[in-house]
Formats: structure tokens, sequence, C-alpha cells
């Protein structure tokens, strides 16, 4: 609980803020001692952190124009199928990712059931279905949760939802809500333009008052506050939040990831990994097409797609992260195989594919197969909980990890969903 | 100044006061006597009735949006009248000192659920928040029944923006969910907000947990389909300034006027005609001709009729007050949804008529009522009445709930927060401070999210941001100069602080604390006190509503 528990030493590393912390301590007497033996760990930052990034496609992208080709077929729109480095064929306006594809895997038997927005969000996001009496974690929190237990060295919070706002922590705890940063990567507010001892006399009165109102049993939500406080405190004092500045990079690798909000995101989703941040989740919205979808697709989201995903492919496996970090390409649903009145495609939650690679994943290949006109799954059908676990097993979480739900329910990690061993290396 | 160091020295600390009498209201005694006849069965025991300051903090908070200012919460402790809890609801709904305030708040709250956050705010939009907020104003100002508000909303006709020609702020619910997708965003916010009906789903399919039918989405829709929502651009540009809301004839997707039908697709691929059909099945005329049959108009009627009308806004405004709805989602009420106590809703629904809609009303009763004069201190006699947990809500204490964003500025405002300039930059501030919570999902649906949920930067925000800043501002004329100022002990200032930022005086490790802090600052009061009411205006007791 760093700072908050006056009890224990304060555990904190960040050296410029304890040098003036522990002035401020002598000054405001024993009772604002901030503690007495001050932790600095001096180590760098291990590698070998596992990681996953989630690219998000808000809105539904159309799989069946992406991954799952159906040329000549009467669903199956304009485009073209092209060889790629792997063992499979994907959409002739991703050139870029098909060199990546030795990297990546499609599974294209992903069979859901929820085809509205908020629902198919919440269920890709969750394995649960949406129920009204309790809120389950999303990927991130739950990927943070178990991969921070051997991460004491990481000060930012351990989910970061860039560009977008992702799923929430649900029963987990505001602790592990997602922190939602632009692609730009500017932090508002973190400058509190005092002194650091200063800082630290007033988070010492905070935490006075903090603590006399949980004392009165009041309920959950006056815990919560004090434990994102620390969090926060952390973070306003930590050297990682350089991870979030892209302008530090060299204009040739911005360059390969391009000058778009995505791209951007994908370039600072990769400095995350580089610190250890455990998960990160990459918005690209804009996949709602009910209308010209083609012409849509063509034109702005795939080659936006494109250049910043195969970029973070083949950034991460030079700089041999690829091997730690899990990436997952996926939205809420897919489209309809027919075209509608107005061009366009709606939502299709039954036949649909999503993309992933990296941390144990095998690449190249497509799983599972639909029919001619993408109307159907022909092979064994996957599910929201099959790719979470799929994940989880991937990044060496134990699928028989269990929470307890605030009322005591248990809940297995991935909603008990079976591993999809194809996809395993 | 110097008039609330007495004040302060006079005060009683934070004592209970005896519990204060039942209010002679029918409609009160209703919801005491259902409240307590669930606690009786579950086997639960309410906690105390909640110290006078901190009820009064709250009830300040759910009707006018703000805390009491220090003047006010100080009246309010000092009343020796066992009924002033009473007197309070009262001053606050009626007495035109606060109209202005209640009007606003209430307007900022029924924007949300009409136009969203984000309304108005892509460039692509008609929505003008101005006309929006002005025709919510005056609703409010004015106690419009809400029947009427409801039905204006749903039929009206006119321009978007304040000052054009055919103003009617009313269109700005509606003027950006008729002309995407055949209205579909229409259909299904209408049915939501104001009937206690989740549709969406139904839009492509029947759904299996909702007995409505892709049948009756369809059939509903088919009321919005002479309305059409026209673009007015800025003179010379292609920039949109706002919009118009018409009826227009509908010749029907069959090209027959007369008998108007649209047609929906089933997931089969099969082709079905619609008309329009309310939720209870009542049918109106099949023409498209809006001189032989009104559409929305015939809408608005039958929903007036319907009982959901008046079990959707009860449950609406519970939700404000207590914190959690009888059911789960607050807006639906389908035939599926658990009621945590189905008779009160029905009992409340069938007041809330009777009273003609009035809303001030219906505000009086729910704040009167025994469940909202708990104490949010959870007891061993209620621990389990815990609707965090997923338990079905029992208000057998007081819920803590974080203020709004709305809330919170406001707040701030009282304390010191005061943003400088005329009224229009003031406003300006406020739209943009608001706006920085707002994340948008990217679906055709306009879903949005907000970051003003408890998390890190709503946390980074008050340590740092701008309007915190503000309020602890020490230079002279502010809020805090003033206190630092006045000729009176550390500690009744100290209290002072307390009482306008928590509604209670400092407690004794509080007070030392505060000693300390003005050791440390070499004996400059002003930046001790600076300390501290950073450290208030950043705790949990001040943002959460207790």
């Amino acid at each position: 609980m760093r700072w908050l528990n006056s009890s224990v030493p304060m555990g904190m590393n960040r050296r410029h803020f304890m040098q003036h912390a522990a002035g401020a301590s002598a000054l405001l007497g024993s009772s604002l001692a901030l503690g007495h033996s001050l932790r600095v760990h001096a180590q760098e930052m291990k590698r070998r952190h596992k990681s996953a990034i989630l690219l998000w496609m808000g809105g539904g992208p159309a799989t069946i124009d992406l991954w799952d080709l159906k040329p000549g077929a009467p669903t199956g729109g304009p485009f073209r199928p092209i060889s790629t480095t792997g063992d499979v064929q994907i959409c002739e306006h991703l050139p870029r990712i098909a060199k990546q594809m030795h990297n990546l895997s499609i599974v294209r038997s992903m069979s859901t059931r929820e085809a509205d927005h908020a629902r198919g969000r919440y269920y890709m996001h969750t394995g649960f279905v949406p129920n009204p009496n309790i809120e389950h974690p999303g990927y991130g929190s739950v990927i943070s949760h178990e991969l921070m237990r051997d991460r004491d060295d990481l000060e930012i919070p351990p989910f970061i939802s860039i560009g977008g706002a992702s799923q929430g922590p649900g029963f987990l705890g505001m602790a592990w809500a997602p922190f939602t940063v632009s692609s730009t990567g500017r932090i508002d507010n973190l400058d509190m333009r005092i002194d650091d001892a200063r800082l630290a006399q007033r988070m010492k009165t905070l935490e006075l008052i903090e603590t006399n109102f949980i004392r009165q049993n009041r309920g959950s939500a006056a815990v919560d506050h004090m434990k994102v406080l620390s969090k926060t405190f952390n973070l306003m004092t930590s050297q990682q939040m350089d991870a979030f500045k892209v302008e530090l990079e060299p204009q040739p690798i911005r360059d390969r990831y391009g000058d778009t909000a995505f791209g951007r995101g994908c370039l600072m989703a990769r400095r995350l990994v580089e610190i250890g941040v455990p998960f990160i989740e990459v918005d690209l919205g804009g996949w709602d097409n009910h209308q010209n979808v083609h012409d849509t697709l063509q034109n702005q989201r795939l080659p936006v797609l494109d250049q910043a995903m195969s970029a973070l492919v083949e950034d991460l496996e030079q700089r041999g992260l690829l091997q730690d970090t899990m990436i997952i390409w996926m939205g809420e649903f897919g489209r309809t195989p027919n075209i509608n009145a107005n061009a366009g495609r709606d939502h299709w939650a039954r036949s649909w594919s999503v993309v992933v690679g990296g941390a144990g994943i095998r690449g190249g290949i497509a799983v599972g197969a639909t029919d001619a006109e993408g109307r159907q799954v022909i092979t064994e059908p996957y599910s929201a909980e099959d790719l979470m676990a799929t994940v989880c097993k991937g990044l060496g979480i134990s699928l028989e990890t269990t929470y307890q739900s605030k009322n005591g329910r248990p809940m297995k990690i991935a909603n008990g969903g079976k591993v999809i061993q194809d996809l395993l290396a | 100044m110097v008039a609330w160091m007495g004040l302060a020295m006079g005060l009683v600390a934070t004592s209970r006061a005896a519990d204060p009498p039942e209010p002679d209201i029918a409609q009160v005694r209703l919801i005491n006597a259902a409240i307590e006849q669930q606690w009786a069965d579950y086997g639960l025991r309410p906690s105390a009735v909640e110290e006078d300051g901190k009820w009064c903090r709250r009830v300040f908070l759910d009707l006018i949006g703000r805390i009491p200012n220090y003047e006010e919460l100080n009246a309010f402790l000092r009343d020796s009248n066992p009924r002033k809890r009473e007197v309070l609801v009262e001053r606050l709904l009626e007495d035109p000192r606060y109209t202005e305030e209640f009007a606003s708040f209430w307007a900022a709250n029924w924007s949300n659920i009409l136009i969203g956050r984000s309304g108005g705010m892509d460039r692509r939009s008609m929505v003008s928040r101005e006309g929006m907020n002005k025709y919510l104003r005056d609703a409010f100002a004015s106690n419009k029944p809400y029947n009427r508000m409801v039905y204006e909303l749903v039929t009206a006709t006119g321009a978007t923006k304040p000052g054009v020609e055919g103003f009617n702020g009313a269109t700005n619910f509606l003027i950006d969910k008729v002309n995407e997708e055949n209205a579909t965003l229409a259909t299904s916010a209408t049915s939501r907000i104001f009937l206690g009906m989740q549709v969406q789903c139904t839009q492509c399919h029947n759904h299996p947990f909702n007995q409505w039918k892709q049948q009756k989405f369809w059939e509903f829709n088919a009321f919005f389909r002479q309305t059409r929502a026209l673009r007015r651009f800025v003179p010379g540009t292609r920039d949109i300034d706002y919009g118009e809301l018409v009826d227009q004839d509908f010749a029907g997707e069959g090209g027959r006027p007369d008998e108007a039908e649209i047609y929906y697709e089933e997931r089969n691929g099969l082709t079905k005609i619609a008309y329009p059909v309310f939720v209870d099945g009542t049918e109106i005329g099949r023409s498209g001709y809006v001189t032989e049959v009104n559409r929305r108009q015939e809408l608005g009627k039958l929903m007036l009729q319907s009982e959901f009308l008046d079990k959707m806004i009860v449950n609406r405004t519970w939700a404000h007050f207590l914190g959690y709805a009888f059911t789960k989602p607050m807006d639906d009420l389908g035939p599926h949804a658990l009621v945590s106590h189905p008779q009160l809703l029905d009992a409340l629904g069938k007041e809330v008529r009777k009273s003609s809609y009035d809303l001030r009303a219906l505000m009086k009763w729910i704040t009167l009522s025994r469940p909202y004069q708990l104490s949010s201190r959870i007891t061993s006699g209620n621990q389990s009445d815990d609707p965090t947990i997923g338990e079905v809500p029992q208000f057998s204490h007081f819920y803590l709930r974080q203020m709004s964003a709305e809330q919170l500025y406001q707040s701030l405002l009282q304390v010191g927060g005061q943003a400088k300039g005329s009224l229009a930059q003031q406003q300006a501030e406020r739209d943009r401070w608001l706006r920085q919570f707002v994340v948008a999902f990217g679906t055709d649906e306009g879903d949005e999210a907000t970051t003003f949920n408890g998390s890190i930067p709503q946390a980074l925000m008050m340590f740092n941001g701008d309007l915190v800043r503000r309020a602890i501002s020490i230079e002279p004329g502010s809020y805090l100069y003033g206190i630092a100022m006045a000729n009176a002990k550390l500690g009744d200032k100290v209290n002072h602080l307390f009482l306008a930022g928590l509604a209670r005086r400092a407690t004794t490790d509080e007070q030392k604390i505060a000693g300390q802090l003005l050791r440390v600052r070499g004996g400059k009061q002003a930046e001790a006190l600076q300390d501290l009411w950073w450290a208030i205006l950043n705790s949990n007791e001040f943002i959460l509503i207790q």
C-alpha cells in the first residue's frame, strides 16, 4: 500500500522523491514519519516479463473481408486474397501484415451470440455474457492482476488503454481499472508544481482523512478510493512515465508505425511492454460499417491497420520481445456475409475471425473454417472463453485460477473456456 | 468574514439529533411501509438516522447538485425544529433562491440522459447542447408536468438552436437520431428512456432473453418514419450550424402513401412488413400523410397512457436519490426484469400519475422517506444488504456513491473554484472541464463511457487540475485567503474548512496534523490551510455522497 500504511515503512522506490521526502519526515515529526528504512530498488527492470497487447477493433470489423475471404461467392465482396509468409491467405489491402503472417495466426471459427455493441464488447472482453447482478473483470484487469505478482518494480498502472475506454475491472475493484490515455501519450494534470517534501506532507494529511473515513465502515467505495490514490501517487513520481512519450522514438521508427493515432498507440504499446507493463489495449474504432463497407475498409481502416500492426509485430520480433508478448486482434463481432442495400454489412456474431500471435502462439496458420459463403462455422466453433483461455495459457497463467466475486461466488478465469490446442506452439 | 467565526464556535459538534418524525405525507408512509416490510422479511435492521450535517450535504447534492455552503449548513445544524428536514427539502424545491440551481442541475442530468455527454460535440452533429439545456432548464424551473415534457420531446418540430427562427429546444432529443439507419436510434432511445424497454437487440433478431420481438421493434420504429432532420449550414460553408426537425409525408417503402409500410429482414432472409403499432398492440392509421396521421403525435399520446411511463420515471428518480433503482439496469422494466420492490414501484407510479406528473412532489416523497434518512454506516444488522456484490438492494443503509462530474464541479465552485471571466466564459470553462472525461466507443450508436469513475485520471485531475488549483489558491481575494486572514484561532479555521468541505468538524488527530503543517510551513497559516484544504478536497469523504 506504499505511503498509505503508516505502520510499515514506505516501499517507494523513486529515489529522487525519497531524498526530499526523508527531509520532510524529519520536519513533520514522529507522527508524520514517512518511514524509517527507505527501500530503494536500484536494479533496473528485468526483462523476460510476459505481456499482452489487445488491438481492439471497436464497432465490429468485417472479418470476411480481412481474414477469411470468399472470392467469387455472392457474399464475397470485391477484395482479392493474397499469399503471406504464413500458410494462410489474407486481404490484398493488408500487404505489410502479409509479410508478418508467419508470426500470426487466424482463428476463422469464432462463433458467438452477442451482436449488440455493448453486449458484444462486454462478452469479448470478459468471457461472460452481461449479467445485471455482477460485473466481470475484462481481459486487461484479469491479466494484469495475474502478471503483476512478479512485477514489484512497475510504478505505473499495469493496465493501460490507449485511445479507447476498454472494459472495467468489475469485481476486482477500481485498483485494476484501465488507465486510459490518448494516443498522443499526453497525460493531463501530472504535475502538482510544489516540491516533493510538501507533496509528501499533503499526502500524509490526506491519508489521515481517508483512513478516518474508512474506519466508519460506510462501504467499499471508500477503500477503493484510497487504493487509486496510492497508484496515482506512484505514477506521479515515476520516471517510467517516459514510456508514454512516443516522440522520444527515432523518426524512422515513428514513420514505420505510421502517422496515425493507432500507429502512435501501437508504438506506445511497445514502449510500455519494454518497461514491463503486463497489459495494453490499443483502440482502433470505425469498423461499424453499415454503409459502404468496402470503400471504408480499402481507403480508411485497412491502410491504418496494415501499417501499424505490421510495424508492431516486426518491431517486437526484432527486439526479441515477441516471444513474451501476446498480440490479440479482435472486435466485438464480425459482420454479415450478406451485403445490405447500402453496400454495408450489419452485425454478425455467428461466424467470424480473430487474430493472435506471439508469446507461445504458433504463427502462420488458420484454425477452423467457415462454409463457402462464410455463413456457418464448419469446424469446431470457438467462443470468447476459449480465446481467453488460450491467451492465458500462452502467458503462463494457470487456468485453475479462480476468483471470488464479492458475494463469494467462485469464478473460474476465462469462464472455464477450453484452450484452442492448434494455436499452441 | 467575522460572522462565520462566531458560528463555528457556537456549533454543537455533529451530534445526532432525535430521529425526525415521519412526515404527514401519504406517499412517504407508502414508501416507508413497503421498505420496512422487506427489512422485516429479510431480517435486516436499518442503520441509524444519518447525522444532520451529512444528511444536509446529501440532500443539497441530490436536489440542487452541490454541497451546502458554510452558512447554509450552519443554519440547518442550528435549527431546532424537529421537522427541519421537511423544511429544507421544501426550501430547496420551492424557494426562488434555489430555482436556478435546481433547474440547471436537473437540466444537466436530463441532457446526459437525452443526448449523452458527447451529444452535440461531433462536427456532424445537429444537436445544440445550449438549446437542449435551455428547454430543460425552463421545464424544471416551471415544474412542467413530466408527461407534458415527454410528449414535447417525442413530438417536437422546429430548430435546435436558440436564437434562430422556429427554435424549439425539445427537438435536440431526436435531431441526431432519425436520419441514419431509418431512425433506429430514435426507436431504441425513446423506448428505453421513457418506457424502460430495451429493444436495441431486437432490431436484427428475436432476442432470447427479451420478450420483445423483432416485429415489435419495427412497428415502434414505424412511428418515426415521417420525421426528418434537415441540416442548416453556417452561411457560405459546409459546417453544420444547427438542425431542423420536420414531419414529412412518408410514402412507405412500398411506395403506397395511403398504406405506408416499412420492410425489415429476418435472420433467415425473409422480408417482413411493419406498420406503426404501439407496444401494447394498439394500432394507428397506416396513412403516411402527415395531415391524416401524425405518427409521432399518435406515439406521444399512446406513451402517455402507458403505465411504463409512470414506472420508469419513478425508477429513474429513485435511483438518482438512493443510488440503486428497483431494477438493474435502471432502464430495463421488461417482463424478464427482477424488481426489488414490485408493489412499491407500481403504487408510486400510480401516485405520480395522480399528482399530474409533479416531479418535485416525487422528489419530496423520496427525500423525506425513511430509507433516505438513514446513515451510510453499515452495521452488523444490515451488512448483507450490499448491492455492490450483486445483492438485490433493500435500502437498509444509505449506499455510498461518487458525486457526478457535474456535482463535483458545482461543489468546488462553492468553495473557491470559481473561474474568472464573464458568465459565458465560465460556462465554456465548465463545458470544457466536463468534456475531458468523455470517451466514445466509436460505434454508430454513439456509445460512450466516462473516465470520471474513480480511476487514476480522475485522481490526477483532483490532485493537480486547474479547478482544484483555483479552489486552493491563497491569492488575495481568494476563498482561502479570506479564511487565513480572519482574526481567529487556527483550530476554528480548521473546523471551518472541515465543515465547508465535509459537513463535520475536525477530529483531534486532524487538528493535530493541521498544527504540524503550520510548523513545517514556518508559521505561514495560509500555506498550511492550503495543504489541509487540498487534502480535504481530495479525500474519499469529499467526493463520496454519504
